[in-house]
Formats: structure tokens, sequence, C-alpha cells
């Protein structure tokens, strides 16, 4: 594998994301270490091509944004909006990622070592989440599909107003939000779960975990509700 | 926007280049708030009888060509408090014997558009517009030593860009508070804060938050029986850091709207908005790095 090495303390960011953002043929297999990222935002925002990205250290906001077909590795921390709006491919952070990791994401997989903070996996539209720590208050909200699997403890108002996401849970649940609710684990969940650990490289028993989905009470108007739900 | 910074070192032999170390800090925040800048250093106390105040006269005619000597003059003559002044342009120190009041209250009378910035036996304060850059050069604020410090740039969103408006905000003695973020409460606070007589002097939110934890505190809450009524008390988004004479104080609002990350090591706690700050500083590849919790209080000692 071809690899090549970006210095961040030596031009910044845009030289790494101008060479990122060539023809997907000439990126092809090839592997990109970036030396002091030193919490730089959008260090490999927007890649389209099956590059391998290793962070060496800290990253600031959005990193590997809009991620697609890339493989990417933060060794350290990432800031808020970590892999947002991911279509596909990999994010992996080593150490803790701020708010919003994964917000939006439409595919691809997203894993965080550490603990995520709050709003992880917001509107989350297809990309699957794995949390070896715990999550912040209001992670899932209104997320509509894709998977979540949080190995620590979540926050409050965790799936407030869930769609068709499906979060799963091995420590306590401080609050769960509106419309969100524990449902049994299913020989599905088990499958999915067992294959979401084995991608993260977590070791972890699928049946310890709790499956939380929409009680799907808010998907239609309801005029008697009186506004109490 | 607004970016915040505080460091404390934990080792003496540190205290000498406390400037030196958070200058970088200070300007890698230049992006989060390049309108105003500011930072309040916490030095050794003064002995219990003597208290310092500091003094900017940019909003004077003279400006950074105030006859300081003159006011240091007037007030010995008048008050015999045998003060010393450190001119730095238009920012001064003024050192004396006695109580700060007394002496507040001559500067204030003797030159009207003086503006008091701060208080106390250890705190010195700096803020004015411009980068954080040209304030850091402005004022010399890689010479500064002392135990700990809390700094401050700015993105004006709720009222004019001022030297008097830029943070640290002082309320008391020994007690400043810098804010990222934003409060949709400030004008019930000050409504509940001016009939027990504080006073505000400008239109600032941040003002006040930190009239309010300083109210508290001079009632004789401790720190975190104070934030935890802070919690109750003020609504909106807010990173506040808080400097007293022996501590740096730091919570986030329950919805964490606004950053903050944690680097320490054996030498120091250095705290700022985004990591981009504490990246230069010695050792932090090895540093425990963290993100607070959003209501929770952390209270380092100095």
């Amino acid at each position: 594998m071809e690899s090549l090495k970006f210095d961040l303390s030596d031009g910044g960011v845009r030289p790494l994301n101008q060479y990122l953002h060539g023809p997907a043929a000439g990126l092809e297999g090839k592997h990109i270490t970036v030396a002091n990222p030193d919490g730089a935002h959008n260090i490999a925002v927007g890649m389209n091509a099956p590059v391998k990205v290793t962070v060496e250290g800290h990253a600031g906001y959005f990193a590997a944004g809009m991620n697609k077909l890339a493989d990417v590795t933060i060794e350290g921390s990432a800031g808020t909006g970590v892999a947002e709006n991911m279509m596909s491919g990999k994010v992996h952070v080593k150490g803790f990622a701020s708010n919003s990791a994964g917000a939006s994401a439409h595919g691809g997989l997203l894993v965080i070592d550490g603990d995520a903070g709050l709003r992880c996996g917001i509107s989350l539209k297809g990309g699957d989440i794995v949390v070896g720590g715990s999550v912040g208050s209001f992670s899932g909200f209104m997320a509509q599909a894709g998977r979540m699997v949080i190995c620590g403890n979540a926050g409050d108002a965790l799936g407030d107003s869930l769609y068709e996401a499906v979060i799963y849970v091995k420590g306590a649940i401080k609050s769960l939000g509106a419309d969100a609710q524990i449902e049994p684990l299913g020989d599905a969940d088990i499958t999915a779960l067992t294959a979401l650990l084995s991608a993260a490289g977590l070791q972890h028993d699928p049946r310890d975990f709790k499956r939380v989905a929409s009680a799907r009470s808010l998907y239609h108007w309801n005029a008697d509700a009186n506004q109490e739900y | 926007m607004c970016g915040i910074v505080g460091l404390l070192l934990k080792k003496p032999a540190l205290r000498e280049r406390l400037g030196e170390l958070m200058v970088p800090m200070l300007i890698g925040m230049t992006e989060r708030g390049p309108d105003s800048a500011g930072l309040a250093v916490f030095t050794e106390a003064l002995p219990a009888g003597m208290r310092k105040i500091s003094v900017y006269s940019g909003l004077t005619e003279d400006g950074a060509g105030y006859d300081w000597v003159a006011l240091v003059d007037a007030l010995n003559a008048e008050l015999k408090v045998q003060a010393k002044a450190r001119i730095k342009g238009n920012h001064a120190v003024l050192t004396f014997e006695g109580a700060a009041d007394p002496v507040k209250a001559f500067v204030k009378a003797y030159g009207p558009k003086l503006h008091l910035l701060s208080a106390g036996r250890s705190i010195e304060l700096y803020k004015d517009i411009g980068t954080p850059g040209e304030v850091a050069a402005r004022y010399d604020f890689g010479k500064l030593a002392g135990s700990h410090l809390v700094g401050h740039t700015r993105m004006a969103t709720e009222s004019a860009v001022t030297p008097d408006r830029a943070h640290p905000f002082t309320a008391g003695e020994d007690f400043c508070l810098v804010h990222n973020g934003s409060l949709s409460n400030p004008n019930g606070v000050r409504r509940m804060l001016e009939p027990r007589g504080i006073k505000f002097e400008t239109d600032n939110d941040t003002e006040a938050a930190c009239r309010f934890l300083e109210w508290r505190l001079r009632e004789g809450d401790d720190l975190h029986t104070a934030l935890q009524k802070g919690f109750e008390a003020l609504d909106g988004f807010y990173t506040f850091l808080m400097g007293t004479s022996t501590e740096l104080a730091l919570i986030r609002d329950p919805f964490a709207c606004k950053p903050a990350v944690v680097a320490e090591t054996d030498d120091y706690v250095a705290i700022a908005s985004e990591f981009r700050s504490l990246a230069h500083l010695p050792g932090v590849k090895h540093a425990t790095v963290f993100e607070p919790a959003p209501e929770e209080m952390y209270v380092w000692k100095a």
C-alpha cells in the first residue's frame, strides 16, 4: 500500500484536503497519514475514494464529515460532528468524541472507542454507530434509520422522537425520550449486534443489550392528545 | 461564539512562565473571538492589609497617555494609602494599603471616565478590543507571572464591541468570570439583584452571571453551592470559567451547547474551548485530555 504523510504543522489542512479531493482513481488503495493534527477542523472531510487515512492525534470539528468510501482512523479524540453526514466507509475514533458524533449519517460505520458527547447519532439516516463507552443526553434524537450500539450508559432523553432507527444499550439509560421504548431482543437483533460489535472490534455479549425503538405513537397527529404526550 | 482559556500551574517553579505558556492558547482562539480579548491573572496574594485594583483609562480623552502618576499623587495626598502604580499604557495596577472601596470611590470621583476592572489581593485584569494577538502584544501578556489565569476571546453577540464589555467580568474581590454562550434571562437576573444594592456597569449578559455568582459567594455560599444556584437561576447557553484567588472553576449548561476541553499533566491544568489552543503545551501529547460533562462542577485548586 502506497503511503503518504501530511504534516499539518506545516501548511495546515488545506493541502491535505485538496489532495484527498483529487480524482478517486488516483487515490485508490493509498494510505495517508496526518501528523500533528492538533485539533484542526475539517480534517479529511468530503472523502470520495477508497483510501485509508490515519490521523495521529486529536482532531477538531467535523473530522471525516461527509465521508464516502474512505477508512479514517483518528488516534486521539474528535471534536464536534465527527463523521457527520457520512455516506459510506468507516470512521474509527480511538479516544472520545464530542457532541453530535455521526449526526445525520446516511451510511457507513462510525466506531468510537471512548465516550461520545451529547446528541450522538442525532437525525441518523441509515448509518451505524458503535460507541465503546457512554453517550450523552439526547442521543439518537429523531433518528430515522440505521443502528446505534452503546456499550456503556446513555444520558437523558435517549431516542427522543425516534423513527425507524434502533438503539442498543448495554449499560444504564438515564431516561428515554418521548416515544422511545425498550423492546425485547429478537434473533435479528442478536445477529445485528454480533456483526456490529465484531466490525467495531469490541468484545461484548449481544444478549446483555437492551433494544430501544420507537413506539410510533408520534407518527400520526392526534387531535385528542391535548398537547399531552 | 467566543473562546475561553484557562491555565493553572501546579508547580511554583513554573509560575514565571504563566504568560508565555498562555499567549499561544489565547491566540489559538482567535477564530472564535476576533473582536476583543482579555485575561485575569492571579498572582501571589498581597498581605492581608493591602489591596490592588486594575484600572482602564482607554475611555478617557488621554487614553494610553493618561497621567497615572498624577492620579497616584492625588490619591496618596488624599487618602494616604502609599499607592504605587504599574503602568501598561491605558491599564494600570494600583497597589495600596487598606481597603479597596475608599480607593475605588476616589478613583471614580477623580476620573469619572476611568473604568475599574478588578479589585483584590491577587487579581490583575487586562481587557481591550482588538485581536487576541494584538491585545496580548499591547499588554505584554507573555511576561505575566502567577499561579493561574482566566482568558477570553470575544465574538460579540449580546452587546456592543467595547473594552468594558470584553471579558473577564469581575465582581467583589478576587473573582472573575468569562463566558462562551448567551444567556436568555440576564435582565431577570438584574431585576432580582439591583434591589439588593448590586450595581451593574454594562448591559452585557455575562455581567449578570458574574454578579449573581459573586453575590452568592458573598452571602456565604461556598463555590459549589453558588454554582448549583447558578444552574437554577441562569438560563441559556454557557460555558463559564471562573477564577478566585485559589481556584479555577468550570461549568457547562445542561445542553452542552458550548464547548470545553481540559488537558491535565503533573505540571498544569489547561482549559480551552477547543484542543487547538492546548496543542502547543509542553507534554500535552501525554496529558489526560477530557471533555467536561454538562451540569458538572469542575474546580481546580491552585
